[in-house]
């Protein structure tokens, strides 16, 4: 018997340099779920960011939708060690979003319609490469994938990318999430390993 | 909000991770829910991330509340009890990182 086919080593090499360490690459899209997932209806849906100081701006489904869309394709690395090449999203850029509210803070707390939250720098957020995606591959986002909407912050490892977002709020500390309370790191770059606290 | 459900199992799948920082088996410890005050055993949590998840999440049977956080790493077992922040990092001394 021959050992891989011809096809398996061509998408391999395809996707050279673009593997970051320790992780495999998948073309299915696993669901990883820390409680039950959540049923947001867009008409009951809201987005919310908060300053330090509780200046906030809030936006409707409808809202949202109107504002200029983005059709971001990424990659994105789990820290269950798989990584997707060339996912499809459409959505609204967080600078679009982090913009309308006036903060001198530095981190970001995103909290989610299920409780789940996630700690970010918000020079991770900023410069065209994240942001709030309600489409995938063309079709409105499945609630078991974070639909409605959830962040894409694909230079990441995933569980930073949280699903069912429903606020962002601006924090001077950078405060632990639900994962990076129980040992996982506060940054999460996949291309430096960031899987663990002391990583 | 409603929810749908999703595959969980119960809280005896916390078994073996535990077992590596209890002297006593602590599926049988008991639980009483500060939100809905329903009470359960840890083997009766709902239990999600039993598949590839970064961790292991044990919740209220009653009401999905927040009641345990296990985090298996290499050398490592981080344990976070209820809702608040705060884990604490146990040592697996047969476990080699």
């Amino acid at each position: 018997m021959s050992g891989f086919s011809p096809g398996f080593r061509g998408r391999t090499h395809a996707f050279e340099g673009r593997l970051p360490p320790g992780q495999y690459p998948t073309e299915s899209f696993p669901v990883l779920s820390a409680g039950p997932t959540p049923h947001v209806p867009t008409e009951d849906w809201s987005l919310t960011v908060t300053s330090e100081t509780g200046e906030s701006r809030t936006w409707s489904w409808e809202e949202m939708t109107a504002l200029p869309q983005q059709h971001p394709t990424v990659d994105i690395h789990c820290v269950t060690r798989w990584s997707k090449f060339d996912t499809r999203w459409s959505g609204v850029g967080l600078d679009t979003l982090l913009e309308q509210v006036e903060s001198d803070a530095g981190f970001v707390v995103a909290e989610s319609y299920d409780g789940y939250t996630t700690n970010l720098p918000l020079e991770d957020l900023t410069g065209n490469k994240a942001w709030l995606v309600h489409s995938f591959d063309g079709y409105p986002l499945a609630p078991e994938h974070g639909g409605p909407a959830r962040l894409l912050i694909p230079h990441l490892y995933f569980w930073k990318s949280a699903k069912w977002v429903r606020a962002l709020r601006f924090t001077t500390e950078n405060e632990p999430g639900f994962w990076e309370s129980a040992g996982y790191h506060d940054h999460g770059d996949p291309w430096r390993e960031q899987r663990y606290w002391n990583d | 909000m409603n929810q749908l459900s999703v595959p969980h199992l119960d809280g005896n799948v916390l078994a073996g991770p535990l077992a590596d920082v209890f002297a006593v088996d602590p599926t049988t410890a008991w639980h009483r829910c500060p939100t809905c005050r329903m009470p359960s055993s840890i083997g009766e949590l709902h239990v999600y991330g039993t598949g590839p998840g970064p961790g292991l999440t044990g919740r209220c049977p009653g009401c999905a509340d927040l009641a345990l956080r296990a985090v298996a790493q290499p050398g490592h077992l981080w344990l976070q009890i209820g809702n608040g922040a705060g884990a604490f990092r146990f040592p697996l001394p047969h476990s080699a990182r």
